[in-house]
């Protein structure tokens, strides 16, 4: 049988899909979410270090990883829409961004909040907290291009551009922020293996499968709203139930 | 295809040179931030020279920021853009041209003037040598890095804010290496390191940019 792999490539059939979808991920996501704060509050352990103040890291290593990865695909989905011009990959950059931002906020703030106690300062500069301040730059900076763009298809196209630079960019405003000062405990998680206890390490990988289906149900969601706003002269659009 | 690129070259000079006030702004802001810094924090002469090499370079870079507003916009205003896309010749060679040019208006008399703002903050000989090593090599980058903001943004309502809100983020890295440059020439370490790596980045701005600039032209005209 020959699979039609472009089938869900247009907003069309995409938008259908995206609506079943959605509650796939958001339900999971409510339950991880409860699993996983609940392993991380009241199952795991106390740091012997730095006592019950650690217990952010469940919600701060989840949002910095997700700042940082969505940011690829963002950047990811925007060259796919460049080269190839599918419009439906533009429309999935530009819903990505807004949740990307919001991850690098949490995660600035929460490590705000721990750092107080930890550091004794809210804010230090420090290579990470530095590059992540940055990265919340360079999101800001895309979705400020792409709502000061009115010809939709400019605005994918130019912000498209602005993501790939950036994307180009991210190594290396990091490593010159790493050799400009560095003050961040190192990964406690390495592929080598980790000094970390299991309960914490379950909590953190069930937040960060939580905040990952958060963002592709949140997305998705942003996804359609964009395809109704886009579509809306179509016939297709007009004969929705929801539409009518 | 090099004549090319002096044609361009000596086309934008010329243009400038007709409209003197428009250099002139630019160098007079960044004399007045450079100045306004002692003001903001006080007369110590310990502390300004601390600062120096970071209010210059900051400095710099917010100069480098309103100049390249004008880039592409006068050309893109009277149709000259239009007509040089259109034509046969490589569109990364005009834009390599007219970076080259930006640099020269508004890059160059910045490294001319740095090295009397140091003085203002007591910045030892060597300091300031490399100083203007640092800048020699790291506004190039400000200018071809900044070509793309200013490609992308062209004809937008607002867009010289949006230019900085775009390229600042981008050329920290600049920033960082320029200055960190001066810190270790006073501190009495290794400058190389620092403007090996700004050449770096100047080499590779100089390889990508003008490609993805004349991109960028091409997205905001079509």
């Amino acid at each position: 049988m020959a699979i039609n792999w472009f089938k869900y490539s247009a907003p069309t059939t995409f938008y259908g899909l995206a609506g079943k979808l959605i509650p796939l991920f958001a339900i999971p996501a409510v339950v991880l979410f409860a699993v996983g704060l609940y392993i991380g509050f009241f199952v795991a352990p106390t740091d012997y270090q730095q006592g019950e103040f650690y217990r952010i890291i469940f919600i701060h290593v989840p949002a910095s990883i997700l700042s940082m990865f969505l940011y690829l695909v963002m950047a990811g989905y925007a060259a796919l829409g460049l080269i190839f011009k599918t419009r439906l990959s533009a429309m999935m950059a530009t819903a990505i961004a807004p949740t990307g931002a919001l991850f690098a906020v949490i995660s600035l703030w929460t490590g705000a909040l721990w750092g107080k106690p930890m550091w004794g300062a809210w804010w230090v500069w420090d290579a990470r907290l530095t590059s992540e301040l940055i990265l919340l730059f360079l999101y800001l900076g895309y979705i400020a291009l792409h709502a000061s763009i009115d010809d939709p298809k400019r605005a994918d196209r130019a912000s498209a551009l602005l993501a790939i630079v950036g994307s180009v960019n991210v190594p290396i405003i990091y490593f010159s922020v790493k050799w400009w000062n560095t003050l961040h405990q190192g990964s406690t998680i390495k592929f080598s293996g980790t000094s970390m206890h299991v309960a914490m390490q379950q909590a953190m990988f069930i937040t960060l499968l939580a905040c990952w289906f958060y963002a592709i149900a949140v997305v998705l969601a942003r996804v359609r709203s964009i395809i109704l706003e886009r579509e809306r002269h179509t016939t297709w659009i007009n004969e929705l139930p929801e539409v009518k | 295809m090099f004549s090319l690129l002096v044609l361009v070259i000596r086309r934008d000079l010329v243009l400038a040179m007709r409209r003197r006030a428009d250099v002139l702004t630019t160098l007079i802001f960044f004399v007045m931030v450079v100045s306004l810094f002692p003001l903001g924090v006080g007369p110590e002469m310990e502390m300004l020279r601390k600062m120096a090499p970071g209010v210059l370079w900051v400095a710099a870079l917010l100069s480098s920021m309103l100049s390249l507003v004008r880039l592409f916009s006068a050309d893109y205003i009277d149709g000259t853009l239009e007509q040089m896309m259109l034509s046969p010749q490589s569109l990364s060679m005009l834009v390599l041209g007219k970076m080259v040019a930006h640099w020269m208006v508004s890059g160059l008399p910045l490294v001319l003037m740095a090295p009397v703002l140091g003085l203002q903050f007591d910045m030892s000989a060597q300091a300031l040598g490399v100083l203007i090593i640092g800048l020699l090599l790291g506004t190039p980058v400000l200018s071809m890095v900044g070509a793309i903001g200013a490609g992308l943004t062209l004809g937008l309502r607002g867009g010289g804010v949006l230019l900085s809100l775009l390229v600042l983020p981008l050329c920290i890295p600049v920033l960082i290496f320029g200055a960190g440059a001066v810190d270790a020439a006073t501190s009495g370490l290794a400058v190389s390191p620092h403007l090996s790596l700004l050449g770096a980045l100047m080499l590779l701005a100089l390889a990508f940019t003008p490609w993805v600039t004349a991109q960028a032209l091409r997205i905001s005209m079509e």
